[in-house]
């Protein structure tokens, strides 16, 4: 479907064709046709209501099917007058993942479905069609026909109103019959078309000056025109400009830009690569500093409510503009056309739940991409620090009406110019307009589209991040700003074959990192960590809660499922909006680096420990406005120790907080943890609310492999139930009964060379992998010693016996080697001898010894219980 | 005429000789790779496949070896590693990396190491590397990037496994371990240690253990070779068993009582005192002038050959023996105390000391009577 991304290379005019009919209640001038004229193609394309039309999304490929309803123009919506009401079609791909199931088959790759959802957004900018396409309505069993596979061509055949999906009803299946009869003919009636004068032109005589004036920061330029229009904004700006030029340029950004910038880009580019080494470090070096300053900055300001980081975060959608080039990600954002109110939603998405899925998508798709850091580096610097600021997310209103002011009143200068930069500029205008809209006039209907957006918009933020996962990572091998980049292990050159016997996939599915869809046997656990969090969530609270288990019992898996259900429900809006963090207290070399990570994950910005510490405080106990909440999984929780408990004390009690919104959840293996090692003011802070994981029986374990090895007859009925009650018996531990399983079918596969042979577990070679697995090493390794080796310990054994001490000194473990090979009547091994033998034991840890140099005086110990050595001396 | 012939032959034969020996000598010193494995053809099939499923099947595997000193894990891995590496498609899919518990003493050292030859520093530039929290989670970040299917396996080879057991907390254990238990990149986590208790720590609990276990020490077998086969000579041209045997007493030979050999007898009479100081007070440490008195004793009542040394004469003998570390002093030696009542322990055994009397050349035969009979003269 590449045909259809065209907006930025191929502009589009949109013109009303025929007379206005003018509508009274609500004062639109209702259109029934508009012509679109693809610039450099000579025939424009009409489209009717009641057409099927492609309409512009956030992902060019497939762009959102909808029926048109009606056209009108609105003089109310100030960037984009003419709009268009349509009915939507839903892509499969467009069904939340969670649900998509409930089709319960394998979609066609052209089927669309009825959105049957009225609470959905459906007026649209009629700017974002983009051209008309063909939707045939089939009959539920009806086979799509293979003859009409045409790319353009979609079929319906049932609706889906975000709950299931149902059978079109009759009269909608015979108007939709109809209606595809008479469109193709209004395809080809080619009419005059008017020009289209109407579109917003946003480069201003201001910034034509500025452009002349070419001063050397394009971000003093774009800020100035501010100037004559409000005089708070322009203190203010003003202020940024003298003191802050990053910070003034960040601000700029939100403006329209001149191709100004565009160009000085790759001097500065260019620049920066004769000095990137140096340039990285200076950065640094500014980033840390500028925050610094923007607090102090914060300070000097006269009003408490104009805080610059967030202003610099709102703004950031549109920095990512400039960094479109590098990530094809953002390129997709950006390069959309989405109607107005769309758009607001994704900057609404952005704003509020900027970390999605635990994915992070938008705020990375921008801090990550080294080579954009990289050049802008040069020119703008703060880059990064746009990112920063953008995760402090906090909304800002009254400044933003503020700047949307001025924005208005740039609009009427500008009018009548010409609309070069029209596209680009778009967005830009339409966020400020739309949230401002929404401030002005929140009614309950604005409020009800947004689920439909929601779903739209987010998903594709979603997208790229889960199916192309190694995407970015690749490029930043190449990168030289290792700072933010986040390297790979190079990929593999040859593919991986798919397994080929039964033995092999099951080997697969019984790996420890193959992750089942759902957890069977903590259903329990999981429902009563799902409420907890859900609960929170709702209440915009925070709280703690310490989960203890011992190892392979599930409790980090049960968390990570809850958080992927939770997530899905947030999507579908069934949930408020958080945020997810993980931090491992093994994946950290000392328990303060816990502030970085967490620091790192919420906000993406780079600080010392002491200064991580600082900042998260500020953020969960000082910030009064509102925010989304904060979900934090802290596994290992024990490595978190210090002696003064600090790193646990701050966990625990940043959720005490009312502004917080934080939900801790903390993982660890002791039951007693809190008792044992927690001072009272920090177990007290963790609260009540405990759950501790209990090891699995032997009939869950049972239950566990046989969902692992659903449909697929590798191992027999018995095999499992042993290994199943055996694990059970020992440890309950998941993992290890899952390795169990896994060692007997390699056990099994080596035993069955011939390729004919069905290869069935059995008992045998499960019992031959616990053996292996349960096995004592000492016992073998006595077995296999030599017979010096073996002699020395008997002669250990002895010396304890006539001492009654578990412990004796190599002279008189010697004196009774001695005795006891002249018992027997072998030659006697000579000192030195018996020194290389007891140093050798002492290596294997069969022995503790001292070091040597104590010679003859060395003291030795059995490592081994005196009952194991016998039995495995008698053994022969 | 027929002389020189001989003497020809015994050149050539000299050759021939010298040729065999080197050849020999190599096959003892260098372990090369290519040999043949015996006793281990179970293991090696085992392992072999391991890697394979790793290298081709992104599969992630742990894997333990476990065997005393000298018992042949080192060359197993090496020899896997290069019958891997000799399938092509392998060869190009898989990255090693060779850590020693020895080598790399701390996790940070480690880290660094593993950058390196994962070559990731080249992302890095030649910058100094960060922090290690940093390179904690650079290492992490960038091993959790992959997955099964796309990302190049990583072998990880720890040699003195053990020592990485020791490190703080176990970080880097703990996450190479959780990397080959999750969806990220595959790793195959090859350990050799002779230590058999690893299996109790906390987080390598769950490493599968295969036993490697070889009952003798084979280097200790190269050197006896070794020392066999330099007493073969033009004239000696066949090893035999009683060279063997030499050579066998050459290795097993007691150093110390090779020290007592050469021994003055005055300084053997004071170890006859101290063994029968020993009898006597039953292994309780002794001083010198402990000593001193029991020399005199037997100088004045039994003593025909041996000559009443003056004290400062046998003190220096005494500090002689000390030297040689066939006596050692309980406490340090502070500058203060007096030698003379220092207390000190012997570190021969009563067989070895005998042993040794009974080798030592000219010993006077009082002094050999006194050694037997400790009581007797009382």
């Amino acid at each position: 479907m590449a045909p259809y991304h065209t907006r930025q290379k191929i502009r589009q005019t949109y013109s009303w064709i025929g007379r206005p009919l003018l509508d009274r209640k609500l004062h639109h001038r209702t259109y029934t046709e508009i012509c679109v004229k693809i610039e450099g193609c000579s025939t424009p394309v009409h489209i009717q209501v009641g057409q099927f039309v492609l309409i512009e999304g956030d992902d060019d490929e497939n762009p959102y099917v909808a029926k048109l309803i009606e056209l009108f123009e609105d003089d109310f919506e100030l960037h984009s007058k003419k709009r268009a009401r349509v009915q939507w079609f839903v892509r499969f791909s467009e069904v939340p993942a969670h649900k998509q199931r409930l089709l319960g088959r394998k979609p066609d790759a052209q089927e669309i479905f009825w959105y049957d959802y009225p609470a959905c957004d459906s007026n649209i900018s009629a700017e974002t069609i983009i051209g008309p396409v063909q939707v045939v309505a089939l009959a539920p069993d009806e086979v799509i026909p293979v003859d009409l596979k045409n790319e353009k061509i979609f079929f319906v055949k049932l609706s889906w109103n975000e709950k299931k999906f149902r059978p079109l009803s009759p009269e909608l299946f015979a108007e939709l019959e109809k209606l595809q009869e008479s469109s193709p003919k209004c395809q080809k009636s080619v009419e005059a078309m008017t020009k289209n004068i109407e579109s917003p032109a946003w480069t201003t005589t201001e910034q034509v000056v500025k452009r002349i004036e070419s001063s050397h920061s394009a971000s003093k330029s774009r800020q100035t025109p501010t100037h004559p229009v409000v005089p708070t904004a322009r203190k203010r700006l003003e202020l940024g400009s003298l003191t802050f030029p990053h910070l003034s340029c960040l601000l700029g950004l939100g403006f329209p830009r001149t191709p100004h910038t565009k160009i000085s880009q790759p001097t500065s580019q260019a620049s920066l690569d004769s000095s990137g080494r140096t340039k990285r470090k200076v950065n640094f070096s500014e980033t840390t500093s500028q925050t610094k300053r923007s607090h102090l900055y914060r300070s000097e300001m006269s009003s408490p409510a104009l805080k610059t980081p967030e202003k610099t975060g709102k703004v950031q959608p549109f920095c990512a503009k400039d960094v479109k080039k590098a990530s094809p990600k953002c390129c997709m954002i950006l390069r959309t056309r989405v109607p107005a109110l769309k758009t607001t939603q994704i900057n609404e998405e952005r704003t509020l739940t900027p970390v999605k899925g635990g994915q992070r998508p938008s705020v990375p798709s921008v801090v990550l991409k080294p080579e954009n850091i990289k050049k802008r580096e040069a020119k703008e610097p703060e880059t990064q620090n746009q990112a920063t600021a953008t995760s402090h997310r906090i909304r800002r209103r009254s400044s933003l009406l503020t700047l949307n002011r001025i924005r208005q009143q740039l609009r009427v200068l500008e009018n009548n110019k010409s609309d070069q930069e029209e596209e680009e500029f778009l967005p830009t205008a339409e966020v400020s307009d739309s949230s401002s809209e929404e401030e002005e006039a929140s009614t309950p209907a604005l409020s009800r589209r947004n689920t439909r957006c929601i779903s739209r918009n987010l998903r594709p933020f979603l997208k790229p991040s889960i199916q192309t996962p190694s995407k970015t990572p690749k490029k930043m091998a190449k990168s030289r700003t290792p700072r933010c980049a986040t390297p790979q292990i190079r990929s593999r050159n040859l593919t991986t074959p798919e397994p080929a016997s039964m033995l092999e996939e099951a080997r697969l599915r019984l790996h420890v990192s193959a992750v089942p869809e759902s957890l069977p046997c903590r259903e329990q656990e999981f429902q009563d960590i799902y409420s907890f969090v859900e609960s929170k969530l709702f209440d915009r609270t925070g709280g703690c809660m310490y989960i203890s288990g011992v190892p392979g019992t599930g409790k980090t898996a049960t968390v990570h499922e809850v958080i992927r259900c939770l997530q899905q429900a947030a999507q579908a809006n069934d949930v408020p909006p958080f945020q997810y963090i993980e931090v491992n207290g093994m994946k950290l070399t000392e328990p303060h680096q816990v502030y970085v990570q967490i620091l790192q994950k919420l906000t993406g910005q780079k600080a010392t420990a002491n200064h991580a510490a600082k900042l998260l405080a500020k953020r969960f106990c000082a910030s009064a406005s509102p925010q989304e909440t904060t979900v934090l999984l802290v596994d290992e929780l024990d490595l978190l120790w210090t002696h003064k408990q600090d790193v646990m004390y701050n966990l625990f009690d940043w959720p005490t907080h009312k502004e917080a919104q934080l939900v801790v959840l903390t993982i660890a293996n002791t039951m007693d943890l809190p008792e044992r090692i927690m001072m009272n003011r920090v177990s007290s802070r963790l609260g009540l609310t405990r759950m501790s994981f209990q090891p699995y029986t032997h009939s869950q374990l049972q239950q566990i492999l046989g969902s692992r090895l659903k449909h697929l007859k590798a191992f027999e009925d018995d095999a499992i139930q042993l290994v199943a009650r055996k694990v059970a018996a020992l440890s309950g531990d998941a993992r290890r009964c899952l390795d169990i399983c896994r060692r007997a079918t390699e056990i099994c596969e080596f035993s069955h060379q011939k390729p004919d042979s069905p290869g069935l577990v059995t008992v045998a070679h499960l019992m031959e992998a616990i053996d292996e697995m349960f096995s004592s090493s000492y016992i073998t390794a006595i077995k296999n010693s030599s017979v010096l080796e073996q002699g020395f310990l008997r002669a250990i054994l002895a010396e304890f016996h006539r001492s009654g001490l578990e412990e004796a000194t190599l002279q008189q473990i010697y004196s009774q080697h001695v005795a006891l090979c002249m018992m027997e009547g072998l030659p006697y091994p000579t000192m030195s001898e018996t020194m290389a033998v007891c140093s050798r034991l002492g290596s294997c840890r069969l022995l503790l010894v001292e070091p040597s140099r104590n010679d003859l005086l060395l003291r030795v110990r059995l490592n081994v219980s005196q009952d194991d050595v016998l039995y495995a001396l008698k053994e022969e | 005429m027929s002389s020189r012939k001989s003497k020809s032959n015994n050149i050539i034969h000299a050759e021939c000789l010298s040729q065999v020996q080197r050849i020999l000598r190599e096959r003892f010193c260098h372990q090369t790779p290519h040999t043949n494995l015996f006793g281990v053809q179970v293991q090696y099939k085992h392992l072999i496949e391991l890697l394979k499923r790793t290298a081709i099947h992104g599969e992630s595997n742990s894997v333990l070896i476990i065997g005393p000193r000298g018992s042949g894990k080192t060359m197993l891995i090496n020899h896997a590693l290069k019958e891997l590496m000799d399938i092509e498609v392998v060869s190009e899919n898989i990255l090693q990396v060779h850590l020693n518990g020895l080598l790399q003493i701390n996790d940070k050292i480690a880290l660094k190491e593993i950058t390196r030859q994962l070559s990731l520093e080249n992302v890095v530039g030649d910058k100094v590397f960060g922090s290690f929290a940093e390179n904690l989670s650079f290492l992490l970040e960038a091993l959790k990037k992959g997955d099964r299917t796309s990302s190049c396996p990583v072998i990880f080879i720890l040699d003195e496994f053990d020592l990485f057991a020791h490190h703080k907390n176990q970080t880097l254990l703990y996450n190479l371990f959780d990397i080959s238990q999750s969806a990220q990149t595959p790793v195959a986590v090859i350990g050799l240690t002779c230590r058999l208790c690893l299996s109790e720590d906390r987080s390598v609990r769950e490493v599968l253990q295969r036993h490697f276990n070889i009952s003798k020490n084979l280097r200790s077998l190269h050197t006896l070779l070794m020392l066999a086969l330099t007493r073969v000579t033009v004239s000696h041209p066949f090893l035999t068993a009683a060279d063997l045997m030499e050579a066998n007493q050459l290795c097993s030979m007691d150093s110390k009582a090779n020290i007592v050999h050469g021994l003055s007898v005055l300084e053997i009479c004071l170890i006859i005192a101290m063994k029968h100081l020993n009898d006597i007070y039953e292994e309780e440490p002794f001083n010198f002038q402990m000593v001193y008195n029991e020399f005199q004793k037997f100088v004045q009542r039994k003593a025909h050959s041996v000559y009443n040394f003056e004290k400062p004469v046998v003190m220096k003998a005494f500090e002689h023996l000390q030297q040689l570390e066939l006596i050692k002093p309980l406490e340090r030696t502070s500058a203060n105390s007096q030698r003379e009542y220092q207390l000190m322990k012997l570190l021969l055994d009563n067989t070895q000391i005998m042993n040794a009397l009974q080798k030592y050349p000219n010993c006077p035969t009082d002094v050999r009577q006194w050694a037997t009979s400790s009581l007797s003269w009382l």
